[in-house]
């Protein structure tokens, strides 16, 4: 009992330790910011701000101004889809070194690689896609592709790494080619996995894509900086709109295929 | 071996073929409206764009005067993704708070209170699908027309969407615990009185799962500093504006340099995030 008690009294020791740091951090951070809570919550500010967000609404609902933002839409979904289907390929002929198939030093170098693609955002990939493709969803596609590249695959190659070898050793005695073993001994065993995964970014890479469009590469993000450059913000609240449409849309799809995966499994 | 022990033809070809043809039928539409266009990378003008600004990485720029400015950025990177964490939890906190089903007594069945119930939960649900589902960015973007460029728009931009994702997952993790405690207190009883929804929160549901919101809340800080450097590219500080002012000057010796710190930052903030929910197991 006594042991316990000192127990508890140490760990609040240096939980409160704990608080006391965090709590220096973000007094510091708010500190450090030119915030100033006059120039945020003062009255004035917030009848700034208010009148501000007012002249969203109501959206512009005309039929041009639809068909356009639809059109968008359109192409940051194609935009989404290529860039990942770019992604599964790339990850695909990635994770065949990084799995360590040939040897160590292939699976280091192409580890590296990959987390060089991975750690860079896709935003800032897309800020130098405008440079080497110029402006448009290509540079979108070309982003998404490489920053996808770098997640997919790594996670192919420890998809590869932990299935299990039996079957494409067993074609391999038979005389099969390496290349044959490979896609009917250990392929059908990880396609699920990496299907997953791939539809898994799609849906990420869509909501990415509607914003890759600020830097210049297309679809609604595209439309959206370029409508409140000009203070259209009507316009500018049927293109928010249709993000969010397409977010929560996204996010019943999904939800819904993971319902019939999870049946289908079960 | 013996050849002809095995099947010389693939006997799933067709079905194969089959599939093949209709992916292409459906990506050839998507190819066109992504403009999907290769040879632009190698076309002459872009290549010299891109060249002269790859030729400027090396060497990375290191003056002493260009590191003070990204020291700076780095610490108002930091400064912007910490404030904007603490302002979502003010968000997210009271929002879960009214979400969470089991700290409601009218769920129970019908009654006077029911009806509100269940109006004001789907309505502080639907304001988080709001703020989550339209992207930081966005919202960044927004701000800085309203405030002008600097940290505020991203501390904001961060409170907004992180406070919808915060909400959410504090209401699920509350509810995916041990709930019984809870609707212990909070059932009617004679001696002791019916326990408030706040002392049935604080006793009842947040000694389960404090450990599991903390840690969530960390990673969260995690992701804050990744999308903060990127909010800058839209101007709201930090080490995202400056990296938009050195690609926008073609200066590449800058986003050399930048880019290294950024790496290096976002691998600082995975380790000091893993070594602290490591801490919290």
């Amino acid at each position: 009992m006594q042991n316990d008690e000192a127990k508890a009294l140490q760990l609040c020791f240096s939980c409160v330790i704990t608080l006391v740091i965090a709590a220096a951090v973000v007094i510091a951070s708010f500190a450090y910011l030119p915030l100033g809570p006059g120039r945020l919550f003062s009255r004035e500010a917030g009848g700034e701000m208010l009148e501000f967000f007012l002249s969203f609404f109501p959206p512009d609902l005309s039929a041009g101004h639809v068909r356009k933002t639809a059109w968008a839409a359109v192409e940051t979904l194609a935009v989404s889809a290529v860039g990942t289907l770019l992604a599964a390929v790339g990850g695909l002929l990635l994770c065949l070194p990084a799995s360590g198939r040939y040897g160590w030093a292939p699976r280091a170098l192409a580890r590296g690689l990959l987390n060089l693609l991975r750690s860079v955002p896709e935003l800032v990939w897309a800020a130098l896609m405008v440079l080497a493709a110029g402006l448009g969803p290509f540079a979108g596609v070309l982003a998404l592709g490489l920053h996808t590249t770098g997640v997919l695959g790594r996670l192919f190659a420890e998809a590869l790494e932990n299935t299990p070898k039996e079957p494409a050793a067993a074609l391999l005695g038979v005389g099969a080619s390496p290349a044959l073993a490979f896609v009917y001994g250990t392929l059908p065993g990880v396609a699920p996995q990496l299907l997953a995964y791939t539809l898994y970014r799609w849906e990420m890479n869509i909501r990415m894509a509607a914003i890759l469009g600020f830097v210049g590469a297309g679809g609604l993000g595209q439309m959206l900086y370029y409508e409140l450059s000009l203070f259209h913000q009507a316009q500018a609240a049927t293109v928010i709109g249709a993000m969010l449409l397409l977010s929560v849309a996204v996010d019943a799809a999904s939800a819904v295929a993971r319902r019939g995966l999870a049946r289908a499994y079960a | 071996m013996n050849p002809q022990s095995l099947p010389d033809r693939d006997p799933d070809a067709l079905r194969r073929a089959t599939l093949l043809l209709a992916g292409m039928l459906v990506l050839w539409p998507l190819l066109v409206v992504s403009q999907f266009r290769p040879a632009a990378l190698f076309e002459p003008g872009n290549l010299a764009a891109m060249g002269h600004f790859l030729k400027g990485f090396l060497p990375p720029e290191v003056s002493v005067g260009f590191l003070g400015l990204l020291v700076k950025a780095m610490l108002e990177t930091l400064a912007i993704a910490t404030a904007g964490v603490t302002l979502a939890l003010l968000v997210a906190a009271p929002l879960a708070f009214a979400m969470t089903h089991s700290l409601s007594v009218s769920r129970i069945g019908p009654g006077p209170g029911r009806l509100r119930g269940e109006v004001l939960r789907g309505a502080v649900r639907l304001l988080l699908v709001v703020l989550r589902g339209i992207p930081e960015l966005v919202w960044a973007l927004v701000f800085v027309r309203a405030l002008g460029l600097g940290p505020a728009a991203g501390v904001l931009a961060l409170a907004i969407t992180y406070g919808g994702m915060l909400g959410k997952v504090y209401a699920e993790i509350l509810e995916s615990g041990d709930t019984r405690p809870a609707r212990a207190l909070r059932q009617k009883r004679r001696s002791p009185p019916r326990s408030g929804r706040v002392a049935a929160l604080l006793y009842g549901l947040v000694p389960g799962a404090v450990q599991e919101l903390v840690s969530y809340t960390i990673y969260r800080w995690e992701c804050a500093i990744r999308a903060s450097v990127v909010m800058g590219f839209v101007g709201a500080g930090g080490l995202g504006q400056l990296m938009d002012q050195a690609m926008k000057m073609l200066n590449g010796g800058e986003a050399a340099t930048i880019l290294i710190v950024f790496l290096l930052l976002v691998l600082l903030a995975d380790a000091i995030s893993a070594w602290l929910r490591r801490q919290l197991a």
